[in-house]
Parts: structure tokens; sequence; C-alpha cells
């Protein structure tokens, strides 16, 4: 019976710390994305801080790394865990709504906009375009992996007893 | 004396028989929600506006080309709608359930079921918001650095009533995110 309750608090654990991970190396590889190439006679530069969406995406997923990471040290049966599904609640919506709106804008910069007479930009800059994806699949990992802390911490505010029953 | 004593019992048990109490103010700001995410999907999705431009003159008559701007040439606006749609069904479902629901007997699942819904539209609300928010700030700020040039300055009145539909959209958000608070609390079980 204790041992159910232990596979319980290191699974949870593991996800909390796999959550920390994937919105770190989000950062980390949007951050790094930086690509220069010279299509027909300009020099065209292409970083993540031109565009405000991806400013967003990374500060979004630098605040919940820094989360992420203090609240790996609270421990399981402290009366904070309600403040915890408060914010577990909060930065999900801001994961998600930073997901949603980079992504929005890379697939402007993949596909262009032919009504708006903008074209795509990835054809000039395949690698940053390659490393912005895959910041987004890592963000889009992190956003899943919240949805499920939410869920469990949620759970854990409503049934006090889950890690004491057998 | 006995017919007052008669009388005493008769007021004692017309005491209230126990009913459970209803909540108005979850149904209030259901309701308001659910204006709030109809009204921003309706204006996102009437927004339209032609325009004629003057390409070129040859001699005295003057070519017009018309250019129409429509929500449905942004796939970002597109999933505004949607989202928002889904999101006004979902509140209409739930004023219903709030209303003609203490009939039906809620067992099992069903409790821990409308709180799940209010935190999937809510998802779904703030995701197609921010879609929107950074696809109409990129519409009216262009971006220099792409080559992308700025559509408001020529489409004034389609980007006013995008702003106004994303801030019926925030404000929708706002009232979700109280109601999940809510509808969550009363899962507690009752000490």
């Amino acid at each position: 019976m204790e041992s159910i309750a232990k596979a319980r608090k290191i699974c949870h654990l593991l996800l909390r710390f796999l959550a920390f991970g994937a919105t770190l190396s989000a950062v980390i590889v949007m951050a790094t994305s930086h690509e220069k190439a010279s299509v027909l006679v300009f020099q065209v530069e292409a970083k993540y801080s031109h565009t405000p969406a991806f400013k967003y995406f990374v500060i979004a997923n630098s605040v919940v790394t820094v989360y992420g990471f203090l609240i790996l040290f609270l421990p399981p049966e402290s009366l904070l865990w309600r403040f915890a599904a408060a914010t577990d609640m909060v930065f999900t919506m801001l994961l998600v709504s930073s997901i949603s709106a980079a992504l929005a804008i890379a697939q402007v910069g993949k596909k262009g906009n032919s009504h708006a007479a903008w074209l795509p930009i990835c054809n000039s800059v395949p690698k940053f375009c390659n490393q912005v994806t895959g910041a987004l699949v890592v963000g889009a990992i992190a956003v899943i992996i919240y949805m499920l802390l939410l869920l469990n911490s949620i759970h854990r505010v409503l049934d006090p007893l889950i890690f004491r029953k057998c | 004396m006995a017919s007052r004593n008669v009388e005493k019992l008769d007021l004692s048990f017309s005491a209230v028989p126990d009913k459970p109490k209803k909540d108005w103010v979850i149904v209030y700001l259901r309701i308001l929600a659910f204006l709030a995410t109809a009204s921003a999907t309706l204006v996102m999705a009437l927004n339209k506006q032609t325009k004629h431009f003057v390409v070129a003159t040859i001699g005295t008559t003057p070519i017009t080309v018309s250019i129409t701007a429509k929500f449905q040439h942004t796939p970002a606006f597109i999933f505004f709608v949607i989202a928002n749609g889904v999101a006004s069904l979902h509140c209409l479902m739930m004023i219903g359930v709030d209303i003609l629901g203490p009939q039906f007997d809620y067992k099992g699942l069903k409790p821990v079921l409308i709180p799940i819904l209010d935190m999937m539209s809510l998802v779904l609300a703030s995701a197609g918001d921010g879609a929107a928010t950074f696809m109409s700030e990129l519409g009216r700020n262009g971006n220099s650095h792409a080559r992308w040039d700025k559509i408001c300055d020529k489409f004034g009145s389609y980007c006013n009533r995008g702003g106004a539909a994303l801030i019926a959209s925030f404000i929708a958000i706002i009232l979700l995110l109280i109601i999940t608070v809510m509808s969550i609390n009363k899962l507690k079980p009752k000490k």
C-alpha cells in the first residue's frame, strides 16, 4: 500500500521534471534560432526577436520554467497545493495561448498570405524555420504535460487524502 | 385552545423541505459568458470590407480594382471563430444543464464532467484569442524584417471590428475563468 503512494509521488515528481525540461528546451531552442541569408541583393536576417509572437512564446515559456523549477521543491503534504492548483491553471492557459500565437505567425511565415501580399520567408531561411518548428513541437509537448499536471493538482486539492489512501 | 395547537402544528409542518439551494450566480455568469463569446464569434464572422483602388488611368477613365478583406483569408481568424463558436455552444449547453439539471439525478462521472468541459472550453477560447491577437498585431504594424506590409491603414474598419471581437473574447475568457473556478469549487465534498 505504501509502495503505491510512493510510486504516485515519484510519478508526479517525474512529470513535473519533464514539464520543466520541456519548457526550458522550448525557450533555448527558440532563443538560439538565428540565421542570416542573402535574398537577391538584400541581406536578410531572421531572429526570434523580430516577431512579437515569438517573443511572447519565449517570455511565457521562461516564466513557466521558473515556476516549474520552484514547484519541484514543494513538499507533497503542505497546504500550498491549493495555490499551486490555481497557478497551474493560469500557467497552462498562458502556455496554450503562447503556443497558439506562435503557431499562427509561423504558419504565415511558412505559407504566406496571398490576400495580404505577404510572401513566405521559409524558402530563404530554412534553418531558422526548422528550429522554430522544433521549438513549437517541444512547446506543444509542454502544454500537454501541463494539462495532465493541472488535472492532477485539482484532484489533489479536492481529495486531500489521495496520497494517504492505500 | 386545541385549534390553536393544531394551527401551530400546521405551521411547523409547512417548513421548507430539504431542496438543494440553486446557485444563481453561476447561471448569470454563464449567461454573460455566452453573450460575450457569441458576440465575439458573430462580429468576427461578419467582418468584411471591400475597397476600390485606382490602379491606372487610361485617358480619362480610371481602372479600379476592388479588393476584399475577409476573415476567411487568415487561418488564425478561422480558428478564432471556431473556438469562440464552440465556447458559446458550451455555455448554452451548460445554462440548459443548470436550469433543467436538478430534475435529473447526478451520479457517477457526471458532476466531474462539468468542470472538465468548462476547462476545455476555457483553454480553447484562450488559444483562439492568442492566435487572433498576434495576427491582428501583424496586420496593424506589419513586419519590416520579413517585408510584410501592414494592412490596417487601408482596411481601417475591418481592423476595428476585429479588435472589437478580440475585446469581447478577452472578457469572455475572464468570465470563463471565474466560472471554471466556481464549478471546481462546487465539487468539494461538503463537510
